[in-house]
């Protein structure tokens, strides 16, 4: 198995998938000439020429239309958004329009569309380019949400939102495009709505994805280093549908679950793992459900303030003690 | 007008009691002065009595339970009364013993961000706000708790809670021995003499009982451990007449032959195995909220190494006759000093020996391994001249000290193993008995 960046993952399964059919195009700011603004399109245009790498205006509303637009006549677009902070403009489209179309159509008229870009915070970007979207497009009927956490379920995940009928949003990360790791070649589809369980355990659940797997990753270790708690980190993978069952698999293991995001508490994706903890492993918690997520404040720009609203192995940790009751 | 009954101070260092037996029920009439319950305190068991007139309602704290002062346990109210808003559900202390109480609020937060779950500051022993839910009988328990004690059988009632506010939690199923068995020990039981309270040692099942503190033993180690270090050492010192066990050790050594030789170090371990058998009290571990007593009998031997010591366990040494142990001693000592022991062979031990005889000390006192209770220190065997049978006569003689662990082992309870081991020294054929 070759060891790729996150990035080469994704140039991989987009290459591989335009290759495979040729009503696969990618479409946004910079994915041609200038290769990507992460350099997730790197070569495709010279692949692909520019009918299928198509360099677009600082428009996301627009480009995001034309890109439902091809997909209602039958073409199966990728929109990358160059972070999603700047995707929030084009929401009536995702919202309203790929959302809602097979729904409003009667099921007549599917929209096999991908957006993609990075989301969440980075370094110092600051309130307005910092933020974790995940929850608010979850929210939405009609959306697919996959948030791959490592370079084999970026190519994996990226692969099946493109094969998919339905509009998939991919959340990827400013911080997650350089990370390594190994990545099966050629076929390697990950099945959209399957979590996958990243460090076995015993004693806690931590329930994470995205950027966050790191996060729990880390905490999972210094809690076995230094206090003998095995604890199971299980990367949701998907947002939108959730695997429920691996969830409550695992809280029925371990009895005890920390819930962790990089996006804020309030109606945050937690607060959706949780409701199905409490209904569906009530009898198997032996402690009340705690979350991890970013400090409830608009993220700021000062570097120390910044990594202390960010979930953090340490904030994991004392949740992981609060849950077995060591503290 | 109805009446809250607390958890009153019923000694001046009291700060928890545990109901022992309810002697009014719910509905019961009650006067001014009657004995509601009987209370142990961290000295006795006392009576709680009623301090109004009325029928006792909304019993809150189950017989075993501990429960902080200034907890509300019930009420009592006029008669016909309907009661309103109902005491809080009394608090039981964690079994940790920490005075911290949660806020019904804090309990009730599930699934709060933790960035902003402030944990409760430990607060000054106060009534509690009568804001908990009505119902009395509430028993707080994890959803995993009330399952597990349902299919088990257990009345959650009776299980003493160690989770926030008292909440009953898996680990404290886990320990509760079998069906049906409260946690807690069983009401209306005197505090009975340590000695008496441990279990003769049995060779089958558990290698160990966990016997849980009582009130009167966790303010003993307390106290005690507060007073003088980590550790409250006290010592205790006798001679012992080495003659007859010193001409048993030439004849077993002239039988033994080029068969290895028996050290007064293994007679030594092994009397004091055989001692420790004779007073499980003293074959113990303090182990933070319980007292470990040990059946088996495993002695740490303390060895003088390049730079430092380390104390090798010789298992079982009970068990084994005065040659094995010889041979033992001898191989786990030199392997010691090659540093070429596993953890298993120098961990483990339910007592320790230390000798410093052949460096010519006539006592010591030696420092407690714990968790291990107790250690003897074992001086130089010398000529004196004693009286015996009325006549001066020059006999081999040497001190033991004995260190004590007084959390577990009090001063009666030393000095009577110290007086079997000394029997047993200076009358080795004792140890066949």
């Amino acid at each position: 198995m070759a060891t790729l960046t996150y990035r080469d993952a994704l140039n991989q399964a987009l290459r591989e998938e335009m290759q495979r059919d040729p009503n696969v195009f990618l479409m946004g700011e910079e994915v041609g000439v200038y290769q990507g603004a992460y350099k997730v399109s790197r070569g495709l245009l010279e692949e692909f020429g520019p009918t299928r790498v198509v360099d677009t205006p600082i428009a996301e509303l627009g480009f995001a239309g034309v890109g439902v637009g091809a997909a209602m006549a039958g073409l199966r677009p990728v929109i990358e958004f160059m972070t999603w902070n700047f995707a929030v403009l084009a929401l009536d489209q995702i919202v309203n329009s790929a959302a809602k179309i097979l729904y409003e159509s009667g099921g007549q008229i599917p929209i096999p569309i991908v957006f993609r870009g990075p989301n969440g915070a980075a370094l110092q970007l600051a309130a307005q380019h910092s933020q974790a979207w995940d929850s608010w497009l979850s929210h939405i009927p009609g959306l697919k949400v996959v948030a791959p956490a490592t370079p084999a379920d970026a190519k994996g995940l990226l692969k099946s939102a493109i094969r998919d009928n339905n509009p998939v949003i991919v959340l990827e990360g400013e911080m997650l495009y350089n990370l390594k790791g190994e990545v099966p070649e050629g076929e390697h589809v990950v099945p959209i709505g399957r979590a996958d369980v990243k460090r076995p355990g015993r004693d806690v659940t931590f329930v994470c994805h995205s950027k966050t797997v790191a996060v729990a990753l880390k905490a999972a270790e210094q809690l076995a280093e230094h206090e003998g708690i095995s604890a199971e980190v299980l990367d949701l993978r998907s947002l939108r549908p959730l695997d429920e069952e691996a969830i409550v698999g695992s809280v029925a293991r371990t009895n005890r679950a920390v819930v962790i995001e990089e996006g804020w508490p309030h109606a945050g994706i937690g607060a959706q793992v949780v409701d199905v903890i409490q209904r569906e492993a009530f009898d198997q918690l032996d402690a009340p459900v705690l979350r991890v997520t970013q400090a409830d404040v608009p993220m700021p720009y000062s570097k120390q303030l910044e990594r202390l609203a960010k979930p953090s192995p340490e904030r994991v940790v004392a949740a992981a003690r609060r849950v077995l009751y060591l503290d | 007008m109805s009446t809250n009954v607390y958890m009153e101070a019923l000694s001046p260092t009291m700060e928890e009691g545990r109901v022992v037996k309810w002697h009014k029920r719910d509905g019961d009439p009650v006067k001014v002065g009657e004995t509601l319950a009987e209370v142990e305190t961290d000295k006795a068991v006392m009576d709680l009595v009623a301090r109004a007139d009325g029928v006792l309602r909304q019993v809150a704290a189950a017989e075993g339970q501990t429960v902080a002062v200034g907890s509300v346990v019930a009420v009592i109210a006029a008669p016909g009364e309907a009661v309103g808003a109902a005491p809080a559900a009394a608090a039981p202390v964690a079994s940790s013993g920490s005075g911290k109480r949660e806020t019904l609020k804090d309990s009730l937060t599930v699934a709060g961000n933790v960035a902003t779950v402030t944990t409760p500051a430990p607060v000054a022993v106060v009534p509690l706000p009568a804001t908990a839910p009505a119902d009395a009988t509430l028993v707080k328990a994890s959803p995993l708790a009330r399952r597990m004690a349902k299919e088990a059988g257990v009345d959650l009632k009776l299980v003493a809670g160690s989770g926030p506010g008292g909440r009953v939690v898996k680990k404290d199923l886990e320990r509760t021995p079998s069906q049906g068995t409260p946690v807690a020990s069983p009401p209306g039981a005197a505090v009975p003499s340590t000695v008496a309270r441990v279990p003769f040692p049995e060779r089958s099942g558990a290698p160990y009982d966990d016997i849980p503190l009582t009130q009167i033993r966790k303010t003993i180690a307390k106290r005690l451990a507060t007073s003088l270090g980590p550790i409250p050492h006290f010592f205790l010192t006798t001679e012992v007449d080495m003659e007859r066990a010193s001409e048993a050790r030439d004849a077993l050594n002239k039988q033994l032959g080029d068969q290895g030789k028996v050290s007064f170090n293994d007679i030594i371990i092994k009397a004091t195995a055989h001692a420790l058998t004779k007073h499980p009290a003293c074959n113990a571990w303090f182990q933070d909220d319980h007292i470990r007593y040990w059946h088996e009998v495993h002695i740490g031997m303390a060895v003088a190494v390049e730079d430092g010591l380390i104390t090798p366990v010789i298992r079982n040494a009970d068990l084994k006759s005065l040659a094995d142990i010889g041979r033992e001693a001898k191989e786990l000592a030199e392997r010691a000093r090659n540093r070429r022991l596993q953890p298993s062979e120098y961990t483990g031990a339910t007592f320790s020996v230390s000798n410093l005889g052949m460096f010519d000390i006539d006592q010591f006192t030696a420092v407690i391994n714990p968790p291990e209770a107790g250690i003897i220190a074992v001086g130089s065997m010398v000529q004196k001249a004693v009286v015996v049978d009325g006549q001066v006569t020059a006999r081999r003689r040497m001190r033991i000290t004995m260190s004590c662990d007084h959390r577990v082992i009090d001063g009666a309870t030393g000095a009577a193993f110290l007086k079997t081991l000394k029997q047993m020294l200076e009358n080795p054929l004792a140890m066949l008995l």
